[in-house]
């Protein structure tokens, strides 16, 4: 079986590649394409896909993984103050430093499960959140986030090019970082990370993970030790989280502390189960939409909407603009809330969750359900 | 002396606020089980209570301020006081404990619509289902709220001869310096009251045993015959008068606005869980715990020893406590723990 | 040594021509608006060209706890739109002096604008000026109510050559040690309240005070604690403590209880928005207004006032003095034709953000009209050092040297005696500009460069 889905997978993969790699052209019809929300489309699709690999194979929800994005994203970013513009070293000291914090939280919270494990990321997170905020401003920059500035060190380039009279751009070897290139190169992580996931959860070890899922006290009867395929789970996840905060500094220059706040877990957590948890692509879908309704829906304002529906005779158009105006705008929020509750009433298992059992369901009355097995796990 | 004195009381107080929140959750979280983000929303709905009542008891005459051309301004008479003069006067001064006549009914009314019409579609749901529809539910209720009241905080004052504070030290000999705000003493006993009587509704009455019964083991109760379903939406409806009452008498204390509800939900969570999931006594007594926690760290001498103390204490006593007592303080075995 | 460097510099210009010349075809064969950008490059950044209208970013709060606040700046921002374009009344247009403004756009083209949530978040708020600037093609983006916002966005601004003019943002540090080329602050700031209130405090209280502080605990915060302190001590006050808040503490009585037996006898709220609204208005509950200290009365100062603040206080406010730059009772023809065009438009009066707001834009158009041209280096270099007056602070001058403008300050007291909902503020004092001018070497920073 194992080898018969790896044919599948690489088709999968590439076709996955395809798609992401297309978005600045697909995207245009919908308004979101362009540099930013492409990046932040990767970058949190990478989170997404990383925070799944805990909460989706093992069922441990963690409700501080954005601590991790926090020290991504300033381990990256003291790296372009100390070291180099180089985009490389960064993304390997974000993930470097959050598998370590990874370490030290998932090594005291995986004493516990359930919702005591749930609490005991979130404290630790609110911890961080709020020490970067005040205490540790030296480190944080507090409140206005740490930036790059002019007298930083940067040590390496120092070697090589002579200070600008600007700030200098972050760069891979020359290739300036932001705008399209910058989404490229998330895009290309993104890639590589949905491969890793995929291969994971194909893997003995994610075998094991989901094993846990489902029964770890009889796990445990068997004589399995669960504790080390949790811890690395809860790494991996960490790093993942990581990589995606690495980039956000790599695209954008700066690290504030809201990144750690429990608001910015929940966000990721809401992501993936409103895509589906535990689904391959129903994480990157939940990040995408929410992400989308951030940047588009709060732009629309009723000068926009009138321009839009122009066409229309105006006593109709007063009528939409009235209709719509509510809901975006300064009226995101509502949207974002009752789009929500529609899916998850409607949608059990989320986005992907539901669409896969409302298509088995329809299978079935056609009496061709054992085929399509394969394709929905 | 005075100073650990005064921290203790705001403890107690603060421990009040968080110990009915909390109770109000684990009504619902710890004992029927759903994971309800909506919980802050419930809060923040009772304090708006308060506020309804005020305009409504405020509705005014608007007289004109003539000196101003460009809009309207007015200096506003409320009608109660054009009517009634100073009776009306003293009905506008007590609305914040006249309110709690509107909040009960309308909490009450509140909770059961929101357990009829979603929570009970979602006991059998994954959590994660639980989580995203009450989220959802929280903000569409929050931005309702924001639509029609604003997203400035809106002042409800305590009646004026509670308004300034008791000389508290003078009744226990430590002297005249020692006060401490009535409208505050007034909500810890408020606090005190309100949770012995959902103790004392749980212990001694029938209902209330039924109720404790179905939350131990839900099946058993139901093949007695006994409609459990149906005492679950009331106790839905108890924790949300609870809470309900919890954020209008809190009121006077904190301003509310429509974001209210979300900066106390994480909190409420952590009281709960580190009383215990299941546990009644567990969340109260958590409650009290952190309040009083917290106001010791935030004091100078404590400060100077741990810079930053007093913006960790919570978590970092949640964490201490979930390492050493594996459920928490009275934790029930076997609640959500997997 | 010398050679070795050099050797290094010719490798790494190699190597970055070598790189460049990859990610071009890497871009080009999977974009083509590359090419689009690469067009500016020589020129400027969202150079309008020959189109006929203009597009500015307003990025205000329109969720979260500043969302008001962020309401009523866009209220004026689209005031000032149609002011800009001929339409409505004019407002400012008609006092503000010298003006190179003729009501026909900006340089003859039509202004119009896009609007984005900061949701008071760094990062927020940079994706929203990222999306105007690469989407929505602005020349200029501005607003905001927050210090944190403001210079998160302003370094953005910089790096993308568009021109920040900041909104609602008192901190020091904003014109101070991160000051930045293309930002522009009209807002006074955390300095200027302190030199203002100074001489108001003396005259009111005496100068034989003992001052407490409770300072949210973040950067403006701390700016603001440290210029009361600074102002006050010099009139010979004490300070017998400074405590750091939480932000968003929201009960605040374990940090007022020690206040009560400090043997201080006034007390500095360094708070804004929300959590200046629960801690004065739990001192008060405290008791501290009754209170009488060495003789002398309590007193509680709010440094930083605004009128969405005093209606969120209540009556709690009354009696309380603070600095504010702005308010709509003024008297002087700028501030008047502002309140009428508002308030027509509205149905009631600006507040200060709405008018710092309403103000920047105007400046923005000015000062494009004065160069003719919107490109950036020209722009900046026509607002640095510009003196104005009529647009309600009486003579203000945009200093050159750190982009921070210089007018008169207000020492406003909560009203006693409101005439009606809106009149809560009574100005005390107009502080003249020469009493809370500084040295801008004492806050450091660098402006940058005009190109970038």
């Amino acid at each position: 079986m194992d080898t018969i889905s790896r044919k599948g997978e690489l088709r999968m993969m590439a076709l996955f590649a395809v798609i992401v790699l297309l978005m600045p052209i697909w995207l245009i019809p919908f308004g979101a394409a362009y540099p930013d929300l492409l990046q932040k489309f990767a970058i949190f699709g990478i989170f997404a896909v990383g925070f799944n690999i805990l909460f989706g194979l093992t069922g441990y929800l963690s409700f501080g993984h954005a601590v991790f994005l926090g020290v991504g994203s300033y381990a990256a970013v003291w790296s372009f103050k100390l070291f180099t513009m180089n985009v490389i070293p960064a993304v390997i000291f974000g993930v470097l430093f959050s598998g370590i914090f990874a370490a030290v939280i998932g090594f005291v919270s995986l004493r516990r499960s359930g919702i005591y494990f749930s609490i005991l990321t979130l404290a630790f997170a609110q911890m961080s959140y709020n020490l970067a905020y005040s205490v540790l401003t030296p480190i944080t920059n507090g409140e206005t986030g740490l930036q790059l500035r002019l007298h930083d060190l940067r040590m390496i380039d120092g070697l090589f090019i002579e200070a600008g009279e600007g700030l200098p751009l972050t760069n891979l070897f020359g290739i300036k970082m932001s705008g399209y290139p910058g989404f490229y190169f998330c895009a290309v992580l993104l890639i590589l990370a949905f491969y890793l996931a995929l291969r994971i959860k194909n893997s003995p070890f994610g075998m094991a993970l989901k094993a846990i899922k489902s029964n770890q006290l009889r796990m445990g009867y068997t004589g399995f030790n669960t504790r080390p395929y949790l811890m690395s789970a809860f790494m991996i996840s960490g790093m993942y989280a990581g990589l995606a905060g690495a980039l956000l500094a790599v695209t954008d220059p700066l690290a504030g502390a809201e990144r750690m706040q429990w608001t910015a877990s929940g966000e990721v957590v809401l992501m993936t189960i409103l895509g589906g948890v535990g689904t391959l692509f129903g994480p990157l879908l939940g990040a995408g939409l929410i992400k989308y309704f951030e940047n588009i829906f709060s732009s629309y304002n009723d000068a926009l909407l009138q321009e839009t529906f122009s066409f229309l005779p105006d006593m109709l158009n007063n009528l939409m603009v009235g209709i719509i105006s509510p809901f975006v705008g300064d009226g995101w929020h509502l949207t974002l809330g009752g789009l929500f509750m529609v899916i998850i009433i409607f949608l059990p298992g989320g986005i992907v969750g539901g669409i896969t059992m409302v298509w088995r369901r329809y299978m079935k009355k056609r009496g061709a359900s054992a085929e399509m097995e394969g394709e929905t796990s | 002396m005075d100073s650990i004195f005064l921290q203790i009381l705001n403890g107690l107080d603060k421990g009040g606020a968080y110990a009915l929140i909390a109770l109000g959750l684990t009504l619902v979280f710890g004992t029927l089980g759903v994971v309800n983000f909506a919980h802050g929303a419930i809060f923040m709905l009772g304090s708006f209570c308060a506020v309804t009542t005020q305009n409504l008891l405020t509705y005014s005459k608007k007289v004109k301020d003539e000196s101003i051309t460009y809009f309207e301004a007015f200096k506003e008479v409320p009608y109660l006081e054009i009517w009634w003069g100073d009776t009306g006067s003293f009905i506008i001064d007590y609305k914040v404990p006249f309110s709690i006549l509107l909040a009960i009914p309308v909490m009450l009314l509140i909770g059961l619509a929101m357990e009829r019409g979603l929570i009970r579609h979602f006991y059998n749901r994954p959590h994660a289902d639980q989580i995203l529809v009450t989220f959802g539910l929280a903000i569409v209720i929050q931005e309702i709220v924001k639509s029609i009241y604003g997203a400035n905080p809106i002042p409800v004052p305590a009646p004026a001869i509670v308004a300034g504070s008791a000389s508290i030290g003078s009744w226990i000999g430590l002297g005249e310096s020692v006060v401490y705000p009535w409208w505050r003493l007034i909500y810890l006993a408020n606090a005190l009251v309100v949770i012995s009587a959902v103790f004392s509704f749980l212990k001694f009455t029938t209902y209330g045993m039924v109720v404790r019964a179905g939350m131990q083991d839900r099946e058993t109760v139901g093949l007695l015959g006994i409609d459990i379903q149906r005492r679950f939406t009331v106790v839905f409806g108890m924790a949300s008068v609870v809470v309900g009452i919890a954020g209008v008498m809190y009121t006077p204390i904190l301003s509310p606005d429509y974001h209210m509800g979300m900066d106390f939900l994480v909190l409420s969570f952590v009281v709960v869980v580190v009383g215990g999931m299941g546990s009644l006594e567990g969340a109260v007594v958590a409650g009290f715990m952190l309040g009083v926690l917290q106001s010791f760290a935030a004091m100078n001498e404590i400060k100077s020893i741990f810079p930053g103390i007093d913006q960790i204490i919570v978590y970092l006593v949640a964490v201490i406590i979930l390492l050493t007592r594996p459920r928490g303080l009275m934790g029930r075995k076997g609640v959500m723990e997997d | 040594m010398n050679d070795q460097k050099k050797l290094a510099r010719d490798w790494s210009r190699r190597q970055i021509l070598k790189a460049s010349a990859t990610g071009a075809v890497l871009a080009a064969s999977s974009s083509p608006m590359f090419f689009v950008k690469d067009a500016w490059a020589a020129n400027f950044r969202n150079n309008p060209g020959n189109s006929s209208s203009v597009t500015l970013g307003f990025n205000v709060p329109q969720t979260g706890a500043y969302s008001d606040e962020g309401a009523d700046e866009l209220r004026a921002y689209k005031l000032a739109v149609q002011h800009l374009n001929g339409e409505g009344d004019g407002g400012m247009l008609n006092t503000m002096t010298p003006k190179s403004l003729t009501g026909n756009g900006i340089l003859g083209k039509k202004v119009k604008f896009v609007t984005g949530d900061t949701q008071t978040k760094s990062d927020a708020a940079r994706a929203s000026a990222k999306r105007m600037i690469e989407k929505d093609g602005v020349l200029m983006v501005t607003g905001g109510s927050s210090s944190g916002v403001a210079i998160a966005v302003q370094g953005l601004c910089q790096e993308n050559g568009i021109i920040f003019m900041a909104g609602l943002t008192h901190s020091n540090d904003t014109t101070g040690k991160d000051k930045k080329r293309y930002g522009f602050r009209h807002f006074f700031n955390a300095y200027m309240s302190g030199a203002a209130l100074g001489p108001v405090l003396e005259k009111e209280y005496g100068n034989e005070r003992k001052a407490y502080h409770l300072t949210a605990d973040y950067t403006w915060g701390w700016t603001q604690e440290e210029s009361m302190r600074k102002f006050t001590e010099a009139l010979g006050w004490q300070t017998s403590k400074a405590v750091k808040t939480p932000v968003g503490a929201g009960d605040f009585s374990q940090y007022i209880t020690p206040v009560l037996n400090s043997g201080a006898d006034v007390l500095v709220l360094n708070h804004y928005g929300k959590d200046m609204i629960n801690s004065l208005t739990q001192a008060v509950q405290f008791g501290l207004r009754d209170k009488q200290v060495n003789g002398k009365n309590f007193e509680i100062v709010v440094p930083l006032f605004s009128r969405l603040m005093a209606q969120g206080a209540g009556s709690n406010i009354k009696g309380i003095l603070g600095s504010t730059n702005w308010n709509w009772s003024l008297q002087d023809a700028g501030s008047q034709a502002f309140v009428k065009s508002f308030g027509q438009a509205y149905g009631f009066p600006p507040s200060m953000a709405a008018h710092t707001c309403y103000v920047q834009t105007l400046l923005y158009a000015n000062a494009c009209e004065m160069a003719g041209t919107f490109n950036p280096p020209e722009v900046i270099k026509s607002l640095e050092g510009f003196s104005f007056d009529g647009m309600g602070n009486g003579p203000t001058e945009y200093r050159a040297s750190d982009h921070q403008c210089f007018k008169n300050v207000l020492v406003v007291r909560g009203n006693m005696n409101p005439s009606s909902q809106f009149d809560l503020l009574d100005v005390v004092q107009e502080v003249p500009r020469s009493q809370v001018e500084y040295d801008p070497a004492i806050f450091g920073g660098k402006l940058g460069p005009y190109t970038v």
